[in-house]
């Protein structure tokens, strides 16, 4: 421990600090996204390959970008705002850090509900989260709504994850919408109280414990449901295929319904990138791959789903407009609070 | 004409200002009312995080002092088969992050794990028909994070008892006490401060920890703070939180220090001979090594093997070139900070030691205070003023010359190495403390009187003995950087990634076995300086011989 290497010590720090001095002429666009980079980054380097563009990227929570955003202002390098859920894409238009954009060529390749009437952002591929049964221990016959499941003949039987999560949340917010406050209090006491254990890991830890008999129902989302059938890890491809799905409120609203999808920053310098970027994640190549890849549902309505989403068959969905999930997003989770929903 | 000593303790003042900046600025937002959202906290959740915190401090103190005494001891003081390897070995938890070891203990012994599919296997059972601990629960998040914090005990308490002359210990048997005795009403208290600071260290990073219980779905305040801030988007209410969890931080800094008082824990002579260490044998030596090894086992062998099985049979990962770059992002950074940390601890130190007055007594104590406080509080608190700045200083520069300068510290590493120093000069400061702690005032006087000033003191006495601190300092920052994952994920800036955000990302997506591979490779470059750690303490024990 010399103190002679301390210049070099500072030298190195400098230099690690200078901004990299990347040629100014190379077209670039800076991506802050929630969703992980091994799920995003695949369409990134393709949209690279085809168009040149270079792809900075950020990943974080869906929150903490949405406050690195705010506090950087005007100044924010950020371009685009990639996000996994409706609420934060609400979230992120009601504080003021995205401008509205305008898709060119054919503006209604997707329905209304999936992207923002003033066009701040734009859904990008869709999941739904539907109810999981256990074949051999619950007759579809038994099962009909969200609501339904706070009733005592599934006392102990249901796995869910944490209210932490964004996905519950949005659920809660959409059954907020459609029923009212008071009576959504209500279902959730009864629901905590139809839990099978305290509510641990994530969605895939449902499907897992309700395969090993914890619990007859497990909530979760479609798309790990979907890697779980088709992964390449036995266990869970053995685990997956105890369980089938039901999608709830058919004969009244429909099934929970939320996005993933992004959203042009008011600081964006590089608007234009941005905007192709969007178009590409909504070409049919992008399309194609969220749905056979990523097990997703396509937003354009024109994209075949792969064979395991075919496999569940068609559903209505919740039209609920997104933008309500952010709305509600505080009064679900002040109310998940006050039912005891951990 | 300003004197040395002014500028020296004005330095520490303002490092110390700055360093506490974060933390300002979250307390700051106790001046803003939060109301209702703080009610409903109050009214909700709120007893619960203070139970469950409590709980989870107790349940973890139990832990790594067991542990982490009881492992230092036996190898310092004692031979038994294999203490030679346990010396080093033991260290070796401390280059799991806690987050990791926790899933992989959940999918070990969770229901749906091999662990209980197998018993189930055997016997018949099914659920509800036997009872197996609940690996996810408050006691299972005692038990990670000792596993993993024990070695911070283990290292300052091997270190304190290595450094007792041998002539108190053999005065204490010389009148009658025997070794178990010597050891607790000696050794044990001789060694207070050494592993008081192990204990706080300890409890400060459990206070800390996000990702263990999240995932094993205890509330607290980290995870509280969390839901509040993004669930319930109240800044001010998760800055009220804060407040509350530096409080708990507050007591546990006040009871450590009141705990030494004015006592002094100066070697009082420097004649050591080498250590004798009392051989066990028969089951007293299988006692010991069995002791040990239990925790080399469950502290690292057998959560390293399940990744190494995991990474061998499913994982996707491919060592590419991507991969290299991540491992040379995170050394990187974890080595900058470590330089970064020693070199402000030590200017702190000194200052303490040499220029202390209330001011800058209190201006350490508070640079000292970031560890407990969670790395997303410390990222938020960073990215607030390191905006403000930027955005500040563009307008200005606008207005005055026309020119923008965009965002010169946000979004840059800067911004990222500060958040480290805020959260991690704890761990320098304590172990640069304790080894000046060992330096009598005395010795500088005798050096002065010989003619040599202050700068040569330091060089030709006080570095020699404080080598060993100063290399433990380096290398636990180092180890502690490489694992540190909230404040990465917030602050890093475009195309860096670091091992311990993929391994979450991919962890945390429920693909534990994709995650394996940088997890592995977190431990196996953890592993290096965790060794030379060791071997640099076994060294100065032998140089302190002659």
């Amino acid at each position: 421990m010399r103190i002679g290497h301390l210049p070099l010590g500072l030298l190195l720090i400098v230099s690690l600090c200078l901004p990299p001095l990347g040629s100014a002429a190379e077209e670039e666009v800076n991506v802050y996204s929630a969703r992980k980079e091994n799920l995003i980054k695949p369409l990134l380097d393709r949209f690279t390959e085809e168009t040149g563009i270079q792809v900075n990227l950020v990943t974080g929570k869906a929150d903490a970008l949405l406050k690195r955003l705010q506090s950087e202002g005007k100044n924010s390098p950020a371009d685009l705002l990639i996000t996994t859920d409706a609420g934060r894409l609400h979230r992120a238009k009601a504080s003021g850090v995205t401008q509205a954009t305008r898709l060119p060529g054919d503006d209604e390749r997707m329905a209304g509900m999936f992207r923002d009437p003033e066009g701040h952002w734009y859904g990008l591929s869709l999941r739904a989260r539907p109810i999981l049964y256990v074949r051999d221990k619950v007759a579809p016959a038994e099962l009909s709504t969200y609501e339904a499941l706070a009733d005592p003949q599934w006392k102990k039987r249901i796995c869910i994850r944490s209210s932490d999560n964004i996905y519950n949340q949005s659920l809660v917010a959409s059954m907020i919408a459609a029923d009212g406050s008071e009576k959504v209090e209500a279902w959730a006491k009864g629901f905590v109280g139809n839990f099978a254990r305290p509510p641990r890991g994530g969605d895939r830890d449902q499907i897992k414990a309700a395969a090993a008999g914890v619990c007859d129902i497990a909530i979760a989302n479609t798309y790990y449901f979907a890697a779980m059938i088709d992964s390449k890890d036995q266990a869970q491809r053995a685990a997956a295929a105890k369980l089938r799905v039901f999608w709830p409120d058919q004969a009244g609203r429909g099934t929970h319904v939320n996005i993933s999808g992004a959203a042009v920053t008011h600081s964006a310098r590089n608007r234009d990138n941005a905007i192709r970027l969007i178009m590409f994640l909504l070409n049919d190549e992008s399309q194609q791959w969220y749905a056979d890849i990523n097990g997703e549902y396509p937003v354009r309505p024109d994209i075949p789903v792969n064979p395991t989403l075919e496999g569940w068959g068609n559903f209505r969905m919740d039209t609920l407009n997104l933008d309500r999930l952010g709305e509600l997003n505080p009064d679900a989770v002040r109310l998940m609070d006050r039912a005891g929903w951990k | 004409m300003i004197s040395g000593t002014s500028v020296w303790r004005g330095g520490v003042v303002l490092i110390a200002s700055l360093l506490a900046m974060p933390v300002i600025v979250i307390l700051g937002f106790l001046l803003v009312p939060a109301g209702e959202v703080w009610h409903h906290l109050v009214s909700t959740v709120l007893p619960d995080y203070v139970k469950n915190s409590l709980l989870l401090m107790l349940g973890v103190s139990i832990g790594v002092l067991i542990l982490g005494v009881g492992s230092a001891w036996l190898t310092s003081m004692c031979r038994f088969p294999g203490s030679r390897l346990f010396e080093w070995s033991l260290l070796l938890p401390m280059a799991m992050p806690a987050y990791i070891i926790a899933y992989t203990y959940t999918g070990l012994f969770d229901f749906a794990g091999p662990a209980q599919s197998l018993l189930r296997e055997w016997t018949g059972w099914s659920y509800g028909d036997y009872w197996f601990p609940e690996i996810r629960s408050l006691e299972g998040a005692a038990v990670m994070l000792s596993l993993v914090l024990f070695p911070y005990v283990y290292l300052l308490s091997r270190a304190a008892f290595l450094g007792q002359s041998l002539c108190v210990l053999d005065v204490s048997r010389t009148l009658g006490n025997g070794p178990w005795r010597t050891f607790f009403t000696v050794a044990l208290p001789l060694a207070r401060p050494a592993i008081v600071a192990g204990l706080s260290l300890a409890l400060m990073e459990t206070l800390a920890d996000y990702g263990t219980v999240q995932y094993f779905g205890v509330a607290t305040f980290t995870t509280g703070i969390f839901r509040t801030w993004f669930g319930l988007d109240s800044t001010a209410a998760a800055a009220q939180l804060s407040a509350v969890l530096l409080l708990f931080v507050f007591v546990l800094v006040v009871l450590e220090r009141s705990s030494r008082r004015s006592a002094r824990y100066h070697h009082t002579s420097q004649r050591h001979q080498v250590l004798r260490r009392y051989p066990l044998a028969g089951w007293r030596g299988a006692g010991a090594a069995l002791f040990c090894f239990g925790i080399l086992f469950f502290g690292f062998l057998l959560p390293a093997g399940q990744l190494l099985i995991w990474d061998v049979t499913t994982a996707d990962e491919r060592l590419d070139a991507q991969f290299l770059s991540l491992v040379w992002h995170s050394l990187e950074l974890a080595g900058i900070a470590s330089l970064l940390a020693l070199a402000l601890a030590l200017f702190l130190g000194y200052g303490r030691r040499l220029h202390g007055n209330w001011a800058v007594q209190l201006a350490v104590r508070i640079a000292g205070m970031g560890y407990a406080v969670p790395g997303t509080v410390i990222a938020v608190g960073v990215m607030i003023p390191f905006a403000a700045f930027d955005n500040g200083l563009d307008a200005w520069m606008r207005s005055q010359f026309g020119l923008s300068t965009g965002l010169l510290l946000s979004g840059t590493l800067a911004a990222l190495l500060f958040a480290y120093l805020v959260r991690f000069l704890a761990v320098s400061l304590q172990t640069v403390e304790a080894g000046l702690a060992k330096i009598r005032p005395s010795m500088d006087e005798v050096s002065r009187s010989m003619g040599t000033g202050g700068a040569e003191t330091v060089r030709r006495v006080h570095v020699p003995m404080l080598k060993g601190s100063l290399v433990t300092a380096l290398l636990l920052v180092f180890v502690d950087v490489l694992k540190e994952l909230p404040a990465t994920l917030i602050l890093r800036p475009f195309n860096f990634n670091t091992l311990a955000v993929r391994a979450y990302e991919l962890a945390s997506d429920e693909r534990l076995a994709d995650a394996s591979l940088a997890s592995l490779t977190i431990v196996a470059v953890g592993i290096v300086p965790v060794i030379l750690l060791s071997r640099s303490i076994g060294r100065s024990r032998h140089e302190q011989a002659t």
